[in-house]
């Protein structure tokens, strides 16, 4: 499998490069920040009619994820719904392929700002975090030290240059302590790990960032990266 | 003329205030004055043509002061009037300026007139007043008419308009700004269908289109004034060895800088506002007689921009570089020389550029064209002869964008509720888009009212809806704000604003706040800026400055006291160089004839390469194949211009990677396009397993195009601009950046979402229409191929020939393209395992 590995207070897990968490022993798929109907909450506010096919290209990114990899419990660490009103909004067919999915596996979903409780017509457990082992699964990152936490919302991005140009790629920020998780939803955007968002999480210096690729997840030390303007 | 003096026996086409007026000054009336007066007086539209310096702006106000102040008696009691004549033109400060310039024989004949201008800078208040009590004469840009047509005063306003005045026409009809301006001008005739339009233009190839464009229907009428005298070109060659790339002509800069000595005020003009950096630089390295040299380019602070202008107009510099910032607008002083450094890439360009020296249309104005390299100048003795012989470049008369199109819907929406029908028949009433079929107008009301998505449909947020009686209507006043908001066609690239930090060069190692308030320079494109490290030096406004970081106010510099910036270049936009000029480039090539205007070198270049390999026939393509450092090349010689070589580099290389020819990458220039890689063409055409023809069969602009568009940085480009401009994502303001900035998606992830479920979307036939005619030429590209059909000539070389060399010369200059960002990281990533591995 093209992955790469990433070990928190003793458990392994590998990065996939589609953007995601896998653990192996428990069979554990972890995503964060689907952003279900972003399009037609940007609708509904009057800021553009944004194509609503966010929701069923996430779902299809999902769905061929979770085809790939099987997983016995499924995490979801938050703001899986861009707001409350998703469930009214979130077309018939593509609350069905979600249910689809949910169907035979554990599915877990982690309360995020946009999303502290489930929308109309959502299944599935909704819980402030879950935990197993030494690991903590929630969707805000705590600031200060948090040793086993892994969490979502601040949609991490890293960038490098390259013979004068430059790469912006969704990413997994970890100092080996903690790890935040990229936004896995199509239209989430992205806030570079060089913020100062990033500085209450990480001790500077000891972060990687393993930016997604092609088929591939690709590992670059903090001293690559560089800051967004 | 006879016009002004004839008082008493014929009826006068001046009344004698104007007679008066005009003899005091000592001016007869013009023949194309003359003409307008006439136009006027019979009520018909008209497209002047005239050369610069002919006063072509007073030709087309004097029927309007003439008309207003024989009615001036009798409106001085009647009830409020809208406005007489609406003046449009391109440029801000144009419409200022002209508002300036006619208010001068206002009030020298005291006309009862009151004249106004309106642009983006006037005052709010003054902007309400204005709809309130409209002046006789408005003076504005096509973006402030399509806001006042699109507010419910329109009527008010527009209602009485007799005259409307187009300035540069030329300039304007052929874009998306003309597409726009051609909507609000159908409006205008419905809201005043006894107003007549007047364009003013300089010389172009098909008048025919801009008369059609100007009324719609029916051509207007044609006035045109033969250019005056003819221009004198000179093309200086250099005693220096000219150099066989790149266009900075370096060499000769101590003779631009004699030659400014000689004159009284150059302009000096450049393709790009960096070579117009390293020509300022350069000539003030030289410039021991301290004479007052300024720079002028888009991206200097507007301040700054005004303070060379006015300079200019007073006589106080000698001379000045600037980029096509200063191509349009009034005369700026008494210039006798222009000087193009570099080709000026088209005959209508150079002609325009020279227009601004010597504003008397009866004295020849003097212009000295700098070749850059070899090839241009060969490019710029073709484009003298096309400027000598009045050749204009044809601008295409476009059809009408859709994108553009939504965005005058909802216009036309906060206007007053439309009926669908009536809208379609005015839109089509407006040239670019009188072959527009129903169906796409329908789909374009779909989009703009609900998304127009085939899937779900946002009823419940349209931003237009139907009313009980069937009409559409803007569903809520954000709506319309935000309309209000985004008007226009121009979609400037992300900017960040270059300041000069306080307190000059901090300590190195110096960590903390930066001292804030420092002074604004100018703007650059965010890439560009991407691209510097803390450090690095660049050039800017004319100065060496050292970059140190960057934050939500800008890129924090200071002064730097390097003597060579770090980072000289950054091509930019760069302008193909036209079809005419092309045409007459191969000929040239063709035919040793007429290679005695060329200075030796140049002559020798062409020698040898005639010797060595062939020369290509004017309708043939020639292609060479030659080994070079464990490398096989293949450079062939379309002469389409960069935009169309940089789509057939991308799509030759897809073709040669399925032929198992392995290609490592390519380089395009306006003439060549150069490929290298591993497989070689010429054994395989030897051994009978390939032909050089299929690899240029026109078939390659359909499958492997649309494969190839679909992923193209440069088609996300278009699609960007065509969903701000049809209102679909806000547009991103300087000075609004940062704030949360990073958490809003891209207009790519949008593109990509559309074109995996909805590939025939309104927005994406817009974006690929701006493709063809863009950035990617396809249509000029698919002209060639079709034009070169069974007459390609396959030279097998065993090294490089002299037309070649260039090419090769631009390999590693070229950036990686976005398409091949992946391979970026996977070797930066090698980078740092081999740094591990103390390979490094």
């Amino acid at each position: 499998m093209s992955a790469a590995e990433l070990t928190i207070q003793g458990e392994i897990f590998a990065i996939v490069h589609e953007g995601a968490l896998w653990h192996e022993r428990e069979r554990m798929l972890i995503v964060a920040d689907l952003h279900f109907e972003k399009g037609s909450a940007f609708a509904e506010r009057g800021r553009g009619l944004l194509p609503p096919y966010d929701t069923r290209a996430t779902l299809g990114r999902l769905a061929a994820l979770i085809a790939r990899l099987e997983p016995a419990r499924m995490v979801a660490l938050g703001d899986s719904f861009h707001d409350r009103r998703a469930g009214s909004r979130i077309d018939g067919a593509d609350l069905a392929q979600l249910r689809d999915l949910q169907r035979g596996r554990d599915w877990l979903w982690v309360a995020g700002n946009h999303d502290p409780d489930a929308p109309e017509g959502v299944e599935g457990d909704w819980l402030a975090e879950y935990g197993f082992g030494n690991i903590v699964l929630r969707h805000e990152p705590s600031a200060g030290a948090a040793p086993g936490e892994i969490a979502g919302h601040l949609h991490p991005v890293a960038k490098i240059r390259m013979r004068g140009e430059s790469v912006r790629r969704r990413c997994v920020a970890s100092d080996g302590l903690r790890a935040v998780l990229p936004a896995f939803g199509t239209y989430a955007g992205g806030l570079n790990v060089m913020d100062r968002a990033f500085d209450m999480l990480f001790s500077r210096g000891a972060m990687n960032a393993w930016m997604l690729g092609a088929g591939r997840v690709h590992r670059m030390p903090e001293n690559r990266l560089i800051a967004d303007l | 003329m006879g016009f002004a003096r004839s008082h008493d026996d014929e009826p006068a086409l001046l009344p004698s205030v104007f007679a008066d007026w005009f003899a005091r000054r000592g001016w007869t009336l013009r023949e194309h004055q003359g003409a307008l007066l006439e136009q006027a007086q019979r009520g018909r539209s008209t497209l002047l043509i005239a050369p610069t310096g002919a006063g072509k702006t007073l030709a087309g106000f004097l029927p309007s002061l003439v008309e207003l102040s024989e009615n001036g008696k009798r409106r001085t009691n009647a009830l409020r009037r809208g406005v007489h004549t609406l003046y449009i033109s391109p440029l801000k400060a144009l419409a200022v300026d002209v508002a300036r310039n006619v208010e001068t024989p206002i009030a020298e004949m005291r006309l009862p007139i009151r004249i106004e201008s309106r642009t983006g800078d006037t005052p709010q208040s003054k902007r309400q007043r204005q709809k309130l009590d409209p002046p006789d004469l408005l003076l504005t840009t096509p973006e402030q008419v399509s806001l006042l047509i699109a507010s419910r005063e329109a009527k008010l306003l527009f209602g009485d308009l007799r005259r409307i005045i187009i300035d540069e026409t030329h300039a304007l009809a052929p874009n998306k700004r003309g597409d726009l301006l051609s909507l609000a001008l159908a409006r205008l005739r419905r809201l005043a269908p006894e107003a007549t339009i007047t364009g003013l233009s300089a010389t172009v190839a098909n008048p025919d289109d801009l008369r059609r464009w100007l009324t719609g229907g029916e051509m207007s009428d044609l006035v045109h004034i033969e250019g005056g005298a003819q221009p004198e070109i000179i093309i200086h060659d250099t005693e220096e060895r000219l150099p066989w790339s790149g266009h900075a002509a370096k060499h000769a800069l101590p003779a631009v800088y004699d030659a400014i000595k000689g004159h009284k005020m150059t302009l000096i003009f450049v393709n790009t506002r960096f070579l117009a950096e390293f020509a300022f630089q350069e000539l003030w390295r030289i410039n021991t007689d301290n004479l007052p040299i300024a720079l002028h380019h888009g991206s200097l602070d507007v301040t700054q921009r005004r303070r060379v202008e006015a300079a200019m107009a007073a006589g106080k510099l000698r001379a000045v570089v600037a980029t096509s910032t200063l191509d349009l607008g009034i005369d700026w002083g008494d210039i006798d020389l222009v000087v193009h450094l570099g080709s000026p890439k088209g005959s209508s360009r150079l002609l325009q550029r020279i227009g601004r020296a010597n504003h008397r249309m009866d004295e020849p104005s003097k212009a000295i064209i700098v070749p850059g390299s070899r090839f241009e100048r060969v490019e710029c003795e073709a484009t003298r002869a096309a400027a000598l012989a009045g050749e204009q470049d044809a601008e295409m008369l476009r059809r009408g964008a859709l994108d553009v199109l939504a965005q005058h819907m909802l216009g036309m929406a906060c206007a007053e509720p439309f009926d669908a029908d009536s809208l379609f028949d005015e839109v089509t009433g407006a040239a670019p888009y009188s072959g527009l079929a129903r169906a796409d107008f329908d789909g374009v009301l779909n989009f703009a009212a609900t998304g127009g998505y085939a899937l779900r449909t946002y009823e419940r947020f349209a931003k237009i809806r139907r009313t009980k009686e069937g009409l559409w209507r803007i569903a809520n006043p954000p709506t319309a704000q935000r309309y209000r908001m985004n008007v226009g066609t121009i979609v400037e690239a992300d900017m960040v604003r270059i300041r000069m930090m306080r307190g000059g060069i901090v300590a190195a190692g110096t960590t903390g706040r930066i001292s804030r308030g420092g002074r604004v320079l100018g703007e650059m494109e965010e890439g560009f800026v991407n691209m510097l490290s803390p450090g690095d030096t660049f050039v800017f406004g004319g100065e060496i400055l050292e970059f140190h970081t960057v934050d939500e106010d800008g890129a924090w510099c200071t002064r730097s006291s390097a003597s060579d910036p770090k980072v000289p270049s950054y091509a930019g936009a760069r302008m193909p160089f036209t079809t005419g000029v092309a045409a007459r480039v191969r000929t040239m090539i063709a035919d040793p004839g007429s290679w005695h205007v060329f200075p030796e070198q140049v002559r020798e270049w062409l020698e040898i390469q005639r010797e060595r390999s062939v020369l290509p026939g004017p309708d043939e393509l020639l292609v060479e194949t030659f080994p070079r450092a464990d490398r096989f090349f293949l450079t062939c010689y379309p002469f389409e211009g960069r935009n169309a070589h940089q789509t057939l580099g991308m799509l030759l290389t897809r073709r040669m990677e399925r032929a198992k020819l392995r290609p490592l990458g390519f380089v395009a220039t306006d003439y060549a396009v150069t490929i290298w890689g591993l497989g070689d063409a010429a054994a395989r055409v030897r051994a009978g397993t390939l032909t050089i023809e299929e690899l240029f069969a026109e078939d390659m602009l359909g499958d492997d195009l649309e494969e190839w568009l679909a992923e193209s940085s440069l088609m996300k480009r278009n699609f960007r601009d065509c969903a701000i401009i049809s209102g679909l994502i806000e547009r991103n303001y300087p000075g609004q950046r940062k704030t949360g900035r990073q958490m809003t998606m891209s207009s790519d992830l949008i593109y990509d979402v559309l074109r995996r479920h909805e590939p025939d979307h309104v927005l994406l036939r817009a974006a690929r229409a701006d493709a063809a005619r863009g950035l990617l030429d396809i249509s000029r590209l698919s002209a060639m191929l079709v034009r070169v059909k069974g007459h390609i000539v396959h030279k097998p070389l065993d090294r490089v020939s002299p037309l070649a060399v260039p090419g090769i010369l631009e390999i590693g200059r070229e950036q990686v393209s976005g398409e091949a960002r992946d391979s970026l990281l996977i070797e930066a990533e090698e980078e740092l395992a081999a740094e591990a591995m103390g390979k490094a």
